[in-house]
């Protein structure tokens, strides 16, 4: 199968590796990511009010360009950034005719592309069962623990990716790799984000909550999709440090193809 | 309400697409806020402060650059009142008069290292610059 692929700025540069095991991983699952043949920067954070029109452009260009109706992101801002944009086409026609009316477009979009990000392709078209059965490098004995932060999940309505309060998505992906999932309750909460170059306190304090938690738990290492908290999970560790790793970095290791970069 | 502050209160309603008047002062909002104690004005007061029309003392306030945009006010909210697109509004109506952007590309190189990603460079543009 071949899915049209959105991999954004990040992963061009300080994220390669997020975007380098996420093919050489699709790759081992018999799935082509094809990268959209232009694309621009998301904005990587959502403009959270209706007359922000030009900021969702370079969504809506990549939401007409995906193929076959389907648009695959990997960085959890850009699917974030991407999937609000399609919901509020779908729901806001303030945005949806003033957008079209400055793009002008051939052929206006009809809000019918499906954003799914690179979990969701595997939950949902291949089946973590059948991950399972792919894996040649069982991560056995490994207790990972899942950090989703924020943009994943909130607001749910719009981005629907799992349940907001007790997401399991990347739990059974954990499992599905043959690792110990271990939750903990401060796995969707916000790494502090973009507020950590106004106030690098914040930072510190969300991270060393999250890991406090995690480490309670009995978490050994965090995964997560987003570049973000990534860097803030540790670069802002003070009090406890953990490895923290992308998820498809994982997904190559037990899918044997991790050398292969 | 005079004039401007009557101005500045239907700008912020119509461009968060928020009714303040649906809130009923639970505090859920302010309780899940990861960033409440920074926060001069919490997410609850922010509510009730634009219901009455106090648009200009928030956007005096660094709460408008302190919300992490985390977006848990907006989905834990019982009564769907949204608090945190009304952070958004008033910043965005803040940094979009002339002259009042909070940070700028000049801004940043000293404040970053060599890991930081893109990701964030960007953010910070987005919501402090206009
Ligand atoms: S959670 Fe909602 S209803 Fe409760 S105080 Fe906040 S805005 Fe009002
Ligand atoms: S979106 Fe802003 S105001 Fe709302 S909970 Fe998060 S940090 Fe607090």
């Amino acid at each position: 199968m071949t899915y049209s692929y959105y991999p954004g700025c990040t992963l061009k540069d300080r994220a390669k590796e997020l975007d380098l095991y996420a093919r050489a991983s699709a790759k081992a699952l018999g799935i082509e990511l094809k990268e959209l043949p232009q694309w621009q920067c998301c904005g990587a954070v959502y403009p959270a009010v209706k007359d922000e029109i030009a900021s969702r452009l370079s969504s809506v260009r990549a939401l007409m360009d995906a193929e076959e109706g389907k648009l695959v992101t990997m960085c959890s801002a850009c699917h974030h950034v991407i999937k609000r944009t399609n919901y509020d086409w779908n729901n806001d026609e303030n945005f949806r005719t003033k957008a079209t009316n400055y793009m002008k477009p051939e052929v206006p979009y009809d809000g019918s592309t499906q954003v799914i990000h690179f979990l969701e392709l595997i939950r949902d078209e291949i089946g973590f069962d059948e991950l399972a059965k792919r894996v040649v490098n069982p991560l056995t004995g490994r207790k990972i623990g899942a950090f989703y932060g924020c943009m994943f999940l909130r607001p749910g309505k719009a981005l629907a990716f799992d349940d907001p309060e007790n997401p399991t998505i990347i739990e059974n992906f954990i499992r599905a790799l043959g690792a110990e999932a271990v939750t903990y309750p401060y796995r969707n909460e916000c790494c502090g984000a973009y507020v950590v170059l106004e106030d690098k306190q914040v930072a510190v304090n969300q991270v060393d909550r999250a890991l406090h938690s995690a480490k309670a738990a009995g978490v050994e290492e965090l995964i997560t999709a987003c570049p973000l908290c990534r860097y803030n999970l540790i670069e802002n560790a003070v009090k406890e440090t953990m490895p923290v790793h992308y998820f498809t970095e994982l997904l190559a290791e037990a899918l044997g193809v991790k050398e292969v970069q | 309400m005079e004039n401007n502050a009557k101005f500045l209160t239907e700008t912020a309603l119509r461009i968060s697409g928020v009714n303040p008047r649906k809130c009923m002062k639970c505090g859920k909002c302010s309780a899940t806020c990861p960033n409440y104690d920074k926060m001069e004005y919490h997410p609850h007061q922010f509510v009730t402060m634009v219901d009455r029309g106090q648009i200009e003392k928030l956007m005096e306030s660094d709460s408008i650059y302190m919300c992490l945009s985390c977006m848990a006010c907006v989905q834990r909210c019982p009564r769907g009142v949204e608090p945190g697109k009304l952070v958004e509004a008033v910043r965005l109506m803040k940094i979009r008069q002339q002259g009042m952007d909070h940070k700028g590309p000049r801004d940043i190189p000293p404040m970053v290292d060599e890991k930081v990603p893109q990701q964030l460079l960007m953010a910070a543009m987005r919501k402090y610059r206009k």
